[in-house]
């Protein structure tokens, strides 16, 4: 057979592999020859088949979130700061002392001002949906959608391209969190509604300062990051894993 | 779409190994669930792993993969098991593996590329396959990891990543066939254009 030696490549010609001198004759090969064209072909379609069948198990949020917080950082301390960090705590005990009042209250109320935060979230994207006109721009094309804010918000962002995604563009309106306006987004995927909202960083009183930070207690799953001033949140029902993707095309988008 | 993520020496920040380890979580789970077959199995294998690798973080050697590290702890983790141990003992044994690559005729049925109904056949089909063949192929083409990547992490030469995909293939192939054929013949039942009945 002819082509006999040629058919012999023809796997590592469609995994990607063949070194560049030998690329180029094997590809005028293949597009002279059907027989080798035709093989090469089922062979791609094959490669595709298996790369769809074989994306088929999805991790629990459970599961995610188990392993986030068994492998986040611990805070570390030095041996050799060891003893001066032991000399500063006698320090720290009296000024600790005379402090600790208005230290624990600040923090406390960082604290309980970012849950109100998370629980706003999650009100907004739950009013949202219930509502009976979701979005006031109606429209899958992110080139409608996104010059609607104009002159509604003081900030302007980018809508990822969704083209080859599960997610669709469902459309947006405004909204307000602790008084600042900001874009509510809505997208859908398998059924599911994801809100995606979008506030100026320096307007929120308080700092989110961690990305990525996965509050507890939510009925939701959410991410939520800083990215170039903005504040981000990605909510809804959806699973953990679409959540992040959403976040991810976001983020690439910005 | 897949991509190295090669880690430098400023990288190497105590919280890194997070950052650099949860964005490959969903692709880890699926390679373990797809080796285990067994959801319980799967999370098991993947919470050993990062917890091996988060313990071996600080050897981890610079400039190197990281996704091709985790993959590798993953295997590796997943061999000393029960069940790898178990999936290993039933593994063929195959004197061509370090042969030349075959010049095979790769009649794969069409068909399969273009029924969404056939993608749980697939599944299946890449269920039943022993192992060592399961593991290169989802290397190859769902985590599109290049020959070079797969000999690292299997520790073999990449004539065998070559020849032993090869086989994959194959055996792939040739166990989808007779079922895709059943399942045409039985549509072909169906719709009254099976002339020969």
């Amino acid at each position: 057979m002819v082509c006999e030696s040629w058919k012999a490549k023809l796997d590592t010609y469609v995994d990607g592999e063949l070194p560049e001198a030998e690329l180029r004759t094997f590809d005028a090969h293949v597009r002279s020859c059907p027989s080798c064209s035709a093989d090469a072909l089922t062979r791609v379609q094959m490669k595709r088949a298996i790369h769809a069948a074989g994306k088929r198990f999805t991790p629990s949020a459970e599961f995610r979130k188990r392993m986030q917080r068994s492998i986040a950082p611990t805070p570390r301390r030095s041996f050799r700061l060891g003893w001066m960090l032991a000399a500063a705590a006698a320090v720290i005990l009296v000024v600790g002392t005379l402090t600790s009042a208005y230290l624990g209250t600040r923090s406390g109320r960082e604290l309980a001002y970012r849950d109100q935060v998370f629980s706003e979230i999650a009100d907004l994207h739950v009013a949202t949906l219930a509502s009976s006109s979701p979005v006031d721009v109606i429209s899958t094309d992110r080139h409608t959608v996104k010059p609607w804010f104009q002159g509604k918000i003081p900030f302007a962002f980018n809508l990822p391209e969704l083209q080859n995604s599960e997610f669709s563009l469902l459309g947006g309106r405004m909204t307000y969190l602790d008084q600042t306006p900001g874009a509510h987004l809505i997208y859908d995927v398998r059924k599911h509604h994801i809100s995606v909202l979008v506030f100026q960083e320096r307007s929120l009183p308080v700092s989110l300062d961690k990305n990525s930070l996965s509050p507890k207690k939510l009925p939701f799953n959410m991410e939520t990051w800083s990215q170039g001033g903005l504040r981000y949140f990605v909510i809804g029902d959806a699973s953990a894993a679409d959540i992040d993707r959403l976040a991810k095309l976001f983020k690439a988008a910005s | 779409m897949f991509y190295h993520v090669d880690v430098s020496a400023a990288d190497l920040q105590p919280d890194s190994f997070e950052e650099l380890a949860m964005p490959l979580f969903d692709q880890l789970y699926n390679f373990a669930h797809w080796l285990t077959q067994n959801r319980e199995e799967a999370e098991d294998l993947v919470q050993e792993t990062y917890a091996k690798a988060l313990k071996g973080f600080s050897s981890f050697r610079l400039g190197t993969n990281f996704r091709a590290w985790m993959y590798r702890i993953l295997r590796n983790t997943f061999l000393t098991s029960r069940t790898g141990l178990k999936a290993t003992m039933t593994v063929p044994l195959d004197p061509e593996e370090d042969g030349p690559e075959l010049a095979v005729e790769y009649d794969t049925p069409e068909t399969i590329v273009f029924e969404r109904a056939n993608r749980e056949l697939l599944q299946s089909a890449i269920d039943e396959l022993p192992v060592n063949f399961r593991e290169i192929l989802l290397l190859c083409e769902v985590e599109e990891m290049s020959y070079q990547e797969i000999a690292e992490m299997l520790s073999i030469p990449i004539g065998t990543v070559m020849s032993r995909l090869s086989r994959a293939r194959k055996t792939l192939s040739g166990r989808l066939r007779p079922q895709l054929q059943g399942r045409a013949g039985t549509a072909a039942i169906a719709k009254g254009t099976n002339h020969g009945l």
